[in-house]
């Protein structure tokens, strides 16, 4: 965890009592709707189809078990006892009235949350690979440099209004938990053969209306000027970045627009004025971030504990463990995924309830610190071993240990026309229903796929990148929904194909079965993936078996 | 922004003046009476671009009550009673489609 010091501690109360302040004259009537919203859109506040929705950050995904009760407090004292955990590692609370969002937000602030970061033309909430600082083979905890763009970022008035929303990623691991290729900026620690610690450095990645998968700009950074460089490409992307369209107003337009080359010209003109200069990060900034993370005093334990042996006889116990846990850098310990995936519920969505009961568990099994991952998952990152059977039938008692992460039911879902005021078509009762067709034997079988549902081409369920993706339009005021196979979020990320004409809200479950039963038809062994299938034969005998019928 | 009185107008039927709460977001709806509601039945429904036009003007006024008012179908059966022209409006006027978490 990392330890907010004064200065960060002054800027949150210094902001909350601005906003209650701003909430105060708005709703006295001495600024307008149009005054305010800028003002709200800065502090997480949108205004969705039934009420206020209060975002709210939870840096580079990370949250110790005093921060996770109290939002399950903001939820229980001010929402309707739920939240919900987005993919981009936020929590949202859908039914928050403006009058208690000042209150809301002093109550957050006591352990340093805040909702800063997380709208608004402004870079967001810096997210990074959920297993960050425990995962096998990092280079380093890449919540270091996190931290340091977060506190780099956080207000800095040069970049408080770009063009449109900036968002970075950031991961130390081979495989790209964190989707780094289509956010804004990517960012992938690295050491180069001189053992420089330094980043890969993406850019111009996106979804949305027009998806685009991130480009290397420079293959290595060294960290020392990891600052600078990023600055560098902000700045050509406020200068150059379009204004008059807000449909091509993302730096992934632009990147495109004047080419790969002639961007990184620009930016390396740029990072020429201004390497070396202030925002050069010396060993003792880093060092300083650094020691402000503590970790786990880890026990020296068995790998192979006789509890775990013992209770993988069950054979519940044995397929949460071998789909929800993952190895860990320290002998004896484990990575948890929580899955919030349930069948027949909300992506996503966890109760106070349940939050406490997830804090209480990280405090007596995890050292006190959950993480939230894009997938809208949790984990719990430090679990010995020989603590997994009670953990599991801890979770499983509070409804977060079904055993389908990474399967076809562990569905990314934005809220969709249910709550929001963008969305076309409905994203919570598509996911719910294929939670329900697919059987935990039947999504064994099938082994990893990843559905992704989003409500409109905003993409927030991030649609274009699932192995199957579902997309929701309307036509003539009625729910259809465009499907798309052979996406990907990962280090091989690729934009998905449409496999054809939309189908309406009542069959969209059916096609997917039809994709299904085609993939298990024609994967060449049970291994084979479905995204590797989908690679090996492309979406035309997908398409020919979907719309053969219809 | 653009104020909703400066967008062009068009309606094909029966329509209400709709917003949200701006003290806590809820769904409201103009009525006949100068005021809002929160049942759609107190609607007033216009048919017509001058009606309606008036009607968001009065709406629009009122920017302490209401935030971002705008015009949206209804249909209206023999009785009178207004039901949602569309699903965006329908959801909007019953709530979500969906069982929100229960609490344990």
């Amino acid at each position: 965890m990392y330890a907010y010091d004064e200065i960060d501690r002054t800027l949150i109360n210094e902001r909350v009592a601005e906003f209650r302040d701003q909430v105060q004259r708005r709703l006295a009537g001495e600024i307008t709707e149009d005054e305010f919203k800028m003002l709200r859109l800065m502090n997480g506040v949108y205004l969705q189809l039934h009420a206020y929705m209060f975002r709210v950050a939870i840096p580079y995904g990370t949250l110790s078990a005093d921060q996770l009760r109290k939002l399950a407090h903001v939820a229980r004292k001010y929402d309707r006892g739920y939240g919900h955990f987005t993919t981009r590692q936020n929590i949202q609370f859908n039914w928050i009235a403006l009058a208690d969002l000042p209150d809301a937000l002093a109550d957050l602030a006591e352990v340093g949350i805040h909702a800063m970061q997380t709208s608004g033309n402004c870079t967001r909430n810096i997210t990074a690979d959920q297993w960050a600082g425990v995962a096998p083979g990092e280079i380093e905890d890449p919540r270091i440099w996190a931290e340091i763009m977060r506190q780099y970022t956080t207000l800095h008035p040069e970049f408080s209004f770009l063009p449109r929303k900036f968002k970075f990623a950031i991961t130390a691991s081979d495989h790209d938990r964190a989707a780094i290729k289509i956010h804004d900026i990517g960012l992938r620690l690295r050491q180069n053969d001189a053992g420089v610690t330094g980043f890969e450095v993406l850019v111009g990645g996106g979804l949305g209306r027009t998806p685009f998968i991130g480009k290397v700009i420079k293959p290595f950074v060294p960290g020392r000027d990891i600052l600078s460089y990023v600055e560098a490409i902000l700045r050509v992307y406020n200068q150059y970045g379009r204004r008059d369209n807000i449909y091509k107003a993302r730096i992934k337009i632009l990147v495109h627009e004047l080419g790969l080359e002639k961007f990184r010209d620009e930016v390396e003109e740029e990072f020429l004025q201004i390497g070396d200069g202030p925002l050069t990060l010396d060993d003792a900034m880093i060092e300083e971030i650094r020691s402000r993370f503590t970790y786990p005093a880890y026990a020296k334990l068995s790998d192979n504990p006789e509890e775990l042996t013992k209770a993988s006889a069950d054979p519940g116990f044995a397929a949460w463990l071998a789909n929800s846990v993952a190895p860990h850098k320290q002998q004896g310990y484990a990575i948890v995924t929580l899955s919030l995936k349930p069948v027949g519920a909300p992506p996503g969505d966890a109760t106070a309830e349940q939050m406490d009961a997830i804090a209480d568990l990280a405090d007596r099994y995890s050292f006190g610190e959950i993480r939230v991952g894009h997938e809208q998952n949790l984990a719990l990152p430090h679990v010995a071993k020989r603590d997994l059977p009670a953990l599991w039938q801890a979770l499983d008692r509070i409804g977060v240990a079904t055993p389908n992460v990474n399967l076809i039911t562990d569905i990314i879902a934005c809220p969709g026309l249910d709550y929001c005021s963008l969305a076309n078509a409905r994203s919570i009762p598509i996911a719910q229903e294929l939670t329900r067709r697919f059987s935990n034997e039947t999504a064994n079988l099938i082994g990893r796929l990843h559905i992704n549902i989003s409500g409109c081409i905003n993409a927030c369920g991030h649609h274009h990148v699932g192995h199957i993706g579902i997309l929701g339009v309307e036509k003539n005021d009625e729910e259809f929904y465009q499907i798309t196979i052979g996406g990907r979020a990962d280090e091989g990320a690729v934009v998905g194909t449409l496999i054809g004409p939309a189908v309406p809200y009542d069959d969209v479950a059916n096609v997917v079965e039809d994709i299904v039963e085609a993939y298990l038809a024609l994967r060449q062994r049970p291994d084979e993936l479905f995204i590797d299938a989908v690679k090996r034969l492309g979406v035309e005998p997908f398409k020919e078996r979907v719309y053969a019928t219809r | 922004m653009t104020s909703p009185l400066q967008q062009k107008i068009k309606i094909t039927g029966p329509s209400v003046v709709t917003a949200n709460r701006a003290r806590d977001g809820a769904v409201i709806w103009r009525t006949a009476h100068q005021d809002w509601s929160t049942d759609l039945a107190d609607a007033a429904v216009v048919s017509t671009v001058d009606t309606a036009r008036a009607l968001l003007a009065e709406s629009a006024a009122d920017d302490v009550g209401a935030v971002g008012p705008y015009i949206a179908p209804v249909t209206v059966d023999d009785s009178g009673a207004i039901e949602p022209g569309n699903l965006r409006e329908l959801i909007r006027s019953t709530g979500v489609t969906i069982d929100i978490p229960a609490t344990v």
